[in-house]
């Protein structure tokens, strides 16, 4: 087995996967550079978050965002306090980022060969969350039209999605070409991650889900806090841009 | 891609000969460049990842993002630079770490010092000579015959002043336990003794801590604050840099501090050490090889590639590897330096001894009518531990396991898309799940750590490298073969029960244990307390490197980091880490500088 690398590094080796590399990391600066002296500070040198654009679906078509939002709404149903998971974004939200790096897999090693191994050895796809929804979703629906009278998910009536969901969760209604109970899985984790991510991200809007379990959000100092034990805290939720009412133009997708 | 195709020579352009290079300019980097520019040395950092800082890249406006920092984990290595393939045993295929799971490794200036929690432990005295301890206290036959703990060739009496000096450079906050052998109320009664108290006063307790505190004592425990790097209160640290006190955000552990509160070398190290016309660093750039003479036997400085593509040569007179314990593993099998561990016959040393941290949980569920926790004031080590069940604290007799570790309530900040919490028996989702959520967010203990127990090093579990995955560089990935072995299994059902016994006392109305079991998982998160492959010790033919942390086979070669531990104790490494850098430092500027070579005789 070759090991020391010696004269193995090939020029063109080395720039094309340097070339992948640059345009997976963001907007920072990824240039080498020698630094000496004073510590390197640049003005407008930071990173912000991108917030989600408002707007038509990026990743979903038009059929898709439909079965999403359904199935976000039945993850997190609506409630006379709390929008579901529709009203507050989470498809949005899943929908964006499969757009973005998450449905690309920035960053992540896909080289081959892809083998299937141990569960604990971690996912060995090579498709990754773009192929898995795409397929997912018609499965989903390829299913519900066979066994519940010819509708798609997002047609049927709430009891009834809530049937195939349990079905799907407990193995008990299986979709063609797609392991349905792990797609159901990271459905709920990507929704539920929606919910609770900052606003800027499109979903959880209004900072619903924050208000809902007393999450004050980004906030930075509670040191007058730490030892008042046992009182709730009195503020209200902040997200990265702030609160609604404090800019006319709040940014983030709503 | 035929990566083999494109193999061909490369021509690295050379650089400027330079007295010492650091491969890594994390914390032991940062460590041992302050140390070496101090002794007059012209030296250079090279960095893979880039250069850092809070005003860019985690001011206040952008840190306190869960998505980006903590769920993609911004901040970190990405796989497609560098991964490893891993399985649990000798005969399985191993697969590649496609995305990060039980570990997250460090990239860019600061290494693991800017999103590490900061809890900052020293290890138990017969920690350091773990294999005569054990055995002269239950005789050989009590250890497993596939264990192959080793005692680390130096004393914690030899490493007290160096574990003081990082204390000091950090500013940790804690309660002294011990002081020159005088046992103190309130701190840790275990501890080896201590030279003085710690530079600040312990951090302020929130409410589920103070619970903890009176159900650990009702139960006949010894509980005492967590020692922290999350500054109890202003701090100007021995170079004269400025810390304030932690105003306890909740974004501590994967997130930079914006508030200069939490020990890291761009707290404690780097704005005096840039200043110095004999440093320089360079970002962006990764060594891919420790160069050697003909002989084998003398490094003759690094190659690395900066992330234009271009590749470069960096002689120098001493080099210090010091680019966290996987990747000094990886360079070391990569330079071909050191012969690679042999599972099947023992033999060899780089990647000897690999081991992890055996970690678990107790989530305790209490009545939200009656408590409220307010779970997002919490500091990345802001806690209240107990450490009667660590090392051998206790008679391991009549249990059957050796080692142990501490437990503790550490409320490290309740970002909700990770601690939207509910408890055993709710449905996943739908109006059941989303009513609990709302019911038991407040009122839910999810202990940041837990229960933190030691990993003791085993025959088969080591590193090598891979024979079919490649890295960007169609090199072969590093290789783990690991897996959690029956002493550990039992030795975590024992501390996670201790350790619901006092969640339960402190009125929880239910709990939800989950215990660390066979097989180890790679898709889990169990902290990045990654130890052994390049092993210190007292023999050669059984470690990598001699008690000053040099290179058995090249003497001008340094090895910082926990890939120097023989094993893994029950506690978290990096101030042990950070001491074996300064004891390091010592031995290079007081010996191996008046007379360069070998400092032990192989
Ligand atoms: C989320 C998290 C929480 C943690 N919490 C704690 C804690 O509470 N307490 C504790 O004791 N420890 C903690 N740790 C561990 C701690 O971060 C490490 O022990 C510590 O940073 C190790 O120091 P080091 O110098 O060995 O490596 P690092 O500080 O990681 O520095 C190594 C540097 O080398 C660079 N490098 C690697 N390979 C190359 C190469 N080929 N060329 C150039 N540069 C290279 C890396 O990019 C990195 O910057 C935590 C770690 C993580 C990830
Ligand atoms: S919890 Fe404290 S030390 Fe940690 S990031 Fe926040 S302010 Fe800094």
């Amino acid at each position: 087995m070759e090991t020391g690398l010696g004269p193995v590094v090939s020029r063109r080796s080395v720039l094309l996967s340097t070339a992948a590399f640059l345009i997976a990391t963001s907007s920072r600066r990824t240039t080498a550079k020698t630094i000496s002296g004073v510590l390197p500070w640049e003005p407008n040198g930071g990173n912000p978050p991108v917030a989600a654009k408002l707007g038509p679906w990026e990743f979903f078509t038009a059929e898709e965002g439909r079965a999403m939002e359904a199935l976000a709404d039945r993850i997190i149903p609506p409630d006379p306090q709390t929008p579901g998971g529709k009203d507050s974004g989470s498809a949005v939200f899943v929908d964006r980022q499969l757009a973005g790096g998450y449905g690309a897999q920035e960053g992540l090693y896909v080289r081959p060969p892809f083998i299937t191994g141990a569960k604990n050895q971690g996912t060995q796809s090579e498709g990754g969350p773009r192929k898995e929804y795409r397929e997912g979703l018609a499965a989903l629906d390829r299913a519900c039209q066979a066994r519940e009278g010819g509708k798609r998910f997002a047609d049927l009536p709430d009891d009834r999605k809530d049937q195939v969901l349990k079905d799907l969760e407990e193995g008990n209604l299986k979709l063609e070409g797609v392991d349905g109970k792990s797609f159901f899985a990271l459905t709920i984790k990507d929704v539920q991650t929606g919910f609770f991510a900052d606003p800027i991200y499109g979903g959880n809007r209004d900072m619903a889900a924050w208000k809902m379990i007393g999450y004050p959000g980004a906030r930075y100092n509670y040191l007058d806090w730490v030892g008042r034990h046992n009182e709730r805290f009195p503020l209200p939720p902040v997200s990265m841009t702030g609160r609604a009412e404090w800019t006319s133009n709040n940014s983030g997708a709503r | 891609m035929d990566f083999e195709q494109l193999w061909s020579p490369v021509m690295a352009r050379i650089l400027p000969k330079k007295d010492v290079v650091i491969i890594g300019l994390g914390w032991t980097g940062a460590v041992m460049a302050q140390e070496l520019t101090d002794e007059g040395l012209d030296v250079i950092a090279i960095e893979r990842g880039p250069w850092r800082d809070a005003p860019t890249d985690f001011p206040p406006s952008q840190m306190q993002d869960e998505l980006r920092y903590r769920v993609r984990h911004e901040l970190f290595l990405r796989p497609d630079q560098l991964t490893f393939t891993f399985r649990n045993k000798v005969d399985q295929q191993a697969l590649p770490i496609r995305n990060w799971g039980a570990f997250m490794p460090p990239n860019g200036v600061g290494g693991g010092g800017v999103h590490w929690n900061a809890e900052m432990w020293r290890f138990l005295p017969s920690d350091f000579v773990l294999k005569t301890h054990l055995t002269q206290r239950y005789g050989a036959d009590f250890l497993p015959s596939d264990m192959t703990i080793q005692d680390w060739g130096i004393t914690y009496d030899e490493l007290e002043p160096h574990y003081d000096r990082f204390e000091y450079l950090c500013g940790t906050s804690g309660t002294a336990g011990n002081l020159r052998g005088k046992i103190m109320e309130g701190g840790n009664p275990f501890e080896g003794p201590r030279s003085r108290d710690y530079p600040t006063k312990a951090q302020p307790q929130p409410f589920s801590h103070t619970l903890f505190g009176k159900a650990a004592r009702e139960l006949g425990y010894k509980p005492f604050p967590q020692p922290s790097g999350n500054l109890s209160t202003a701090y100007t640290n021995p170079l004269g840099l400025r810390m304030g006190p932690c105003t306890y955000c909740g974004f501590c552990e994967w997130f930079g501090c914006s508030n200069y509160s939490k020990a890291s070398p761009q707290t404690t190290i780097l704005p005096v050490l840039v200043r110095k016309s004999n440093f320089t660093a360079r970002d962006n750039s990764e060594v891919v090889k420790i160069n050697t003479d003909r002989s084998g036997k003398h490094a003759t400085g690094v190659t690395f590639v900066d992330s234009s593509g271009e590749a470069w040569e960096q002689p120098a007179d001493l080099v210090i590897l010091s680019a966290f314990s996987l990747f000094n593993a990886q360079l070391m099998l990569h330079s071909g330096i050191g012969q690679p561990y042999d599972p099947a016959t023992g033999e060899g040393r780089i990647g000897r001894n690999f081991t992890h941290q055996t970690t678990s949980s107790v989530n305790g569920f209490f009545d939200h009518t009656k408590f409220n926790f307010n779970p997002f004031i919490g500091s990345g080590s802001i806690g209240m531990c107990i450490d009667e069940f660590n090392g051998d604290n206790f008679d391991h007799g009549p249990h059957g396991f050796v080692g142990g570790g501490y437990v503790g309530q550490v409320q490290t900040g309740a970002r909700p898309i990770e601690s939207a919490l509910t408890p055993p028996g709710t449905p996943k989702w739908g109006t059941g799940w989303k009513n609990a959520v709302r019911d038991n967010y407040l009122s839910t203990v999810k202990p940041g750590t837990g229960v933190h127990g030691s990993f003791y090093a085993y025959r088969d579990i080591y590193l090598d490298l891979d024979p079919l995955y490649k890295d960007r560089f169609s090199r072969p990935l590093m290789r783990m073969t690991i897996d959690i072995k029956e002493n550990e299994a039992k030795q975590n059902r024992f501390l996670t029960d201790k350790f619901a016994e006092i969640i339960k006392a402190m009125g929880a109305a239910s709990l939800a244990k989950t215990y660390r079991t066979a097989p180890y998982d790679s898709t889990t998160y169990q902290t990045t307390h990654l130890n052994g492959g390049v092993i210190m010790g007292a023999d050669p033919k059984t470690s990598a490197v001699n008690r000053y942390l040099q290179s058995w086979d090249v003497s001008n070669l340094f090895v910082l980091g926990a890939s120097a531990f023989p094993q893994n104790a029950g506690y978290n490494p990096t101030l042990t880490v950070g001491a074996l850098a300064y004891w390091a430092a010592d031995a290079i500027r007081n010996q191996y500088l008046t007379k360069p070579g070998p400092l032990v005789d192989a």
